[in-house]
């Protein structure tokens, strides 16, 4: 009998290995596509670089890793305040009527594929910036906007926890010393679960990052640095989607190049917020 | 009187604010909806299900894209879901705190946020070239299979968590060895919240776009074997708006992509609140 729970056992420790054997499967390999062409041309070249002209073996990702900077920068600044905001109204203002609303939207908002939400940034978002706004209205304006709402679950579940697990006598405390409940909000509950929400905001920053075929719809996909939130883009992530079907040789590995620099930059903000919810957690 | 008088101003106007801000985010979410579902409900009728798209999708229907997205989803659950559940039971029955956990955990948590596009990537180099399976089921739903493993893993082990120790305790007591007491207690117990967690994997691997289309191609024909490319609703929907090839089209398989993954998701929903929430 024991040698049969000895061999189940190893085979359940087979079995959870393979979160971690796929990483550094993932890792392996795009690496061993994307390194060979990055040590060709030199990282300097490749990093910062303004042009990227396939047919000519000029690839330069600048531009790109310019624009996904914008176009997370933007996402930010309308996905952070209203996010913090449906926290709050979830953890402590909520009445019934509504929350029996909000929750489901905002699981929904997880919920519905990346080409809806680019289809309706398309179809909606475009045309609008382009009537009042001007430019071409497939911008990083656009690609921001939606970028928000999609942001908005990832910063939403996560903060609410944090909100959620501190301990009641925070609360109590501060509204005994005859604080307003904003005030106990304010300066005692967001401070206090500030690891957990400064968390969720890098894991929206990485989600924004890593977004692809709904900023494929609507960036506009042209290669320039970008100068203002009117102008349309490519970032690292469509560079990748949109060229990935026809290149071969040099290009597609200065592709998987590409993909190294996202992964560096995910995997910078993923052990970063690993480790603030590790903190908020003790 | 003054200073107690402006912070309550303060704390009115800063719930007006939050008011606003949680009204606007259903509204978006309704307007959203609203506008896909608007234009693309007309175009579903019975046959929009039934008759493969013609013509690159500018007629007929959707019913190849709807087998495509079936079997791909069916091939990455069949594989991802006994590796997520085998983890969870790893982490939470066979190991305490430990540095293997951990380690585990935190490749678990990495993968979680590494983008649809790397996955995408890597399915290709990986599966479509030197395993050589070529752009295929097989390929596309191995991919999902490990993109949805984070997904699976977290849902299942918070089911097991929430078992109390004393199930356990009577299995072992009654002289029941681990593999009884994971099979015959632990699994069944937990099966709500396992459930919950592989209808969630359902809903991402019916919406993802960026890495079947370089994992699974984007083929409209019949698929034949696990080996045939094909193309899902999602890459389907994608092509039809990017291309413009119809737009009444493309707002029929938006619209039925959207009723898809709602009511996968309300499931999920009922089950989290009927079994989960419940027992916590």
């Amino acid at each position: 009998m024991p040698v049969k729970e000895k061999i189940i056992e190893k085979i359940f420790f087979l079995i959870a290995l393979s979160s971690i054997t796929i990483l550094a499967l993932i890792t392996f390999f795009i690496f061993e596509e994307g390194l060979p062409l990055i040590l060709k041309i030199g990282p300097k070249a490749f990093l910062l670089g303004e042009r990227w002209i396939p047919s000519k073996g000029s690839f330069g990702i600048f531009p790109m890793i310019a624009s996904s900077f914008w176009v997370t920068f933007g996402a930010l600044l309308l996905g952070i305040p209203l996010g913090l905001a449906c926290t709050i109204f979830l953890a402590e203002l909520i009445p019934p009527s509504i929350g029996i609303l909000l929750r489901p939207a905002i699981q929904l908002l997880a919920a519905i594929p990346s080409v809806i939400y680019g289809f309706w940034g398309l179809i909606v978002l475009v045309p609008l910036i382009q009537n009042y706004l001007g430019g071409p209205g497939l911008s990083i304006l656009a690609g921001s906007l939606v970028l928000s709402f999609m942001i908005l679950p990832t910063i939403i579940t996560i903060s609410e926890d944090s909100l959620k697990s501190l301990p009641p006598s925070y609360k109590a405390g501060a509204l005994a010393l005859g604080a307003t409940h904003w005030q106990t909000i304010w300066r005692v509950l967001i401070p206090a679960a500030r690891s957990g929400i400064v968390a969720s905001i890098i894991l929206g920053m990485g989600r924004a990052i890593g977004e692809t075929m709904a900023m494929i719809m609507i960036l506009g996909n042209a290669v320039k640095m970008p100068t203002s939130f009117l102008d349309s883009a490519r970032t690292l992530t469509t560079n990748i989607g949109i060229e990935m079907g026809y290149a071969s040789g040099d290009h597609r590995q200065a592709l998987f190049a590409t993909g190294i620099v996202l992964f560096f930059i995910i995997m910078g903000l993923n052990t970063l917020a690993i480790f603030l919810s590790r903190r908020s957690v003790h | 009187m003054i200073i107690n008088r402006s912070r309550y101003m303060t704390q009115s106007i800063a719930k007006f604010l939050i008011w606003m801000g949680a009204l606007s985010t259903i509204a978006v979410m309704i307007l959203i909806l609203f506008q896909i579902l608007k234009e693309g409900l007309p175009v579903l009728h019975l046959r929009f299900f039934l008759d493969s798209p013609k013509n690159m999708g500018r007629e007929g229907g959707i019913f190849s894209t709807l087998i495509g997205t079936m079997a791909l989803t069916g091939v990455a659950i069949f594989f991802g879901a006994p590796l997520g559940v085998g983890t969870a039971v790893f982490l939470r029955e066979f190991t305490r705190e430990s540095k293997i956990s951990r380690v585990i955990r935190f490749g678990t948590d990495c993968l979680a946020g590494v983008p649809s596009i790397i996955f995408g990537l890597f399915g290709f180099v990986f599966f479509v070239i030197q395993l050589n399976m070529g752009w295929s089921i097989l390929s596309g739903g191995l991919t999902l299979a490990a993109m949805i493993l984070p997904t699976v893993i977290s849902t299942s082990e918070e089911s097991i968590r929430a078992i109390p120790p004393s199930y356990r305790e009577v299995s072992y007591s009654l002289g029941g060895t681990k593999w009884q007491t994971i099979t015959r207690v632990v699994l069944p117990s937990a099966l709500p919240g396992i459930f919950t967690g592989i209808l969630l994997s359902i809903g991402r691997s019916i919406g993802e776009t960026a890495a079947v289309i370089l994992t699974a191609g984007s083929s409209l024909v019949m698929p034949t074997s696990l080996f045939s490319p094909i193309r899902t609703m999602s890459v389907h929907f994608y092509i039809l708006a990017r291309e413009g090839i119809s737009m009444e089209m493309a707002y029929g398989t938006g619209a039925a992509l959207i009723l898809l993954v709602l009511m996968i998701n309300m499931m999920a929903q009922w089950l989290i609140n009927r079994y989960i929430r419940h027992r916590t």
